[in-house]
């Protein structure tokens, strides 16, 4: 298997069309942009999208791909306010439908997920750390894969947890992965999920979830989220080769 | 093109030559990587140089840190868009590892490993004539795990990621050979200066 194919194919700036925006919670919106040229990007990878100021000043910043590969000239991307931002904050305030925004793609050849990847699948993310590994559910979901996984989501509250509804339905049906949340301030809606930080023991149940060792880890959120996760599931016995991770922050 | 609604530069940002194309200033030192941040001892520590698959010498922590120390003061630039402006580092320059080894640059091309298994590729002449160091410190202080403790290699005219964190060696080669991110869709040379984000930048 190899990394490296199609990840710089694609990679011509172009104009997407909004054609949609969906509140996810308070401070997450899909935007859901049409474009010229499909992307044929991979569960995981991200676009570089770029403002332009009319004195020439350009923004640039990343953002993962919430949709799964699915042959379609649509993407979705979930945007987070940032308030420190000046890209997000004008996604949040400015952008509408019928906006062209530049963006190129896809980016990112390594926090990817193919459905022939080896199993088990365990999925770690914090806030909108869970929108590339969406990407890879979905994917999961939509080739019909039999290979286990399980998605460990912390936010802060419930109204917090990124596309809850969608997740608790794929949970739900065969094949579907296992689900806990963990809510750092609120209770736990469902007994069997957490009302706490996550933790080494946290993981080392939610790995018990799966019918053998993660074959692959995926880990996203903050650097402080990360580490912790990454290192509570090192501490159960997981190779540090089989754990890949995206930082956001920077 | 112009985006519809855009104004520009945050109240407060202050143009400046010193910020390459595409970039942006943050005041604080993000943190990325590909993998667990690994926890080395410096008992534990090693740093080889190697000519092909030849190693030429292995210095221990201490060996190492009895190298001349240099201090650099320098912006730094992330393929990701941030930049930092006068960051403070001390290590050991290339040329003096190089020195301590007796030998003179044997290759045109340069691979940079580090104890995680990540590489990065770098001309030879962008290490050497004081360009780049493996630093031991930040703003006078040991480097954090977090940005590649105990040591990193510090290149600092081109993309941070050709920076490794947690090097363990440089490797001398023949051809240049696509590191890490190189193969994984990043640009080869990567100079902020000339945008060189992607493989076909």
């Amino acid at each position: 298997m190899s990394d490296n194919d199609g990840s710089a194919a694609d990679l011509g700036w172009q104009n997407a069309r909004i054609i949609r925006i969906e509140p996810r919670t308070a401070t997450i919106k899909s935007f859901f942009f049409q474009l010229p040229v499909p992307l044929r990007h991979r569960a995981g990878q991200h676009v570089d999208v770029r403002l332009t100021a009319p004195d020439g000043y350009t923004a640039m910043r990343s953002y993962s791909i919430a949709s799964a590969p699915d042959g379609t000239d649509i993407i979705e991307l979930a945007i987070e306010r940032i308030e420190t931002g000046e890209v997000s904050p004008f996604f949040d305030d400015v952008a509408a439908v019928g906006d062209d925004i530049e963006l190129r793609g896809p980016l990112g050849g390594h926090f990817v997920w193919r459905p022939a990847d080896a199993g088990p699948l365990l999925l770690i993310g914090a806030g909108s750390g869970l929108v590339p590994l969406l990407a890879m559910l979905r994917q999961r979901r939509d080739v019909d894969s039999d290979t286990p996984a399980a998605l460990l989501l912390a936010s802060r509250t419930w109204s917090d947890v990124l596309y809850a509804d969608e997740l608790l339905v794929e949970s739900e049906r065969p094949h579907g992965m296992q689900l806990r949340f963990a809510l750092s301030r609120q209770a736990p809606q469902r007994p069997q999920d957490y009302g706490r930080r996550i933790d080494a023991a946290m993981l080392a149940e939610v790995i018990g979830l799966l019918p053998a060792a993660p074959a692959a880890v995926f880990i996203c959120g903050s650097n402080g989220f990360v580490n912790t996760a990454a290192d509570a599931v090192l501490a159960a016995g997981v190779h540090a080769t089989a754990v890949r991770t995206e930082r956001y922050g920077g | 093109m112009v985006t519809r609604g855009f104004t520009g530069r945050p109240k407060g940002a202050e143009p400046t030559n010193r910020i390459p194309p595409g970039q942006h200033l943050v005041d604080y030192f993000p943190v990325l990587s590909a993998g667990p941040t690994p926890r080395i001892e410096p008992e534990n520590w090693r740093f080889t140089l190697k000519v092909g698959p030849r190693p030429i010498k292995t210095w221990s922590w201490d060996e190492f840190n009895a190298l001349p120390m240099t201090k650099m003061v320098r912006d730094i630039h992330c393929v990701t868009t941030w930049s930092m402006l006068d960051t403070q580092w001390e290590g050991v320059l290339v040329d003096d590892i190089l020195a301590d080894a007796f030998i003179e640059p044997p290759t045109g091309f340069t691979l940079a490993h580090s104890f995680d298994g990540y590489s990065t590729n770098v001309p030879t002449a962008d290490l050497t004539t004081g360009k780049a160091m493996v630093a031991l410190k930040y703003a006078g202080k040991p480097l954090e795990r977090d940005h590649g403790g105990p040591a990193r290699l510090l290149v600092p005219h081109l993309y941070f990621w050709k920076s490794a964190k947690w090097v363990n060696g440089l490797q001398f080669t023949e051809r240049d050979e696509a590191g890490f991110w190189e193969l994984r869709g990043y640009h080869i040379y990567g100079d902020p200066w000339r945008e060189q984000r992607y493989t076909s930048d």
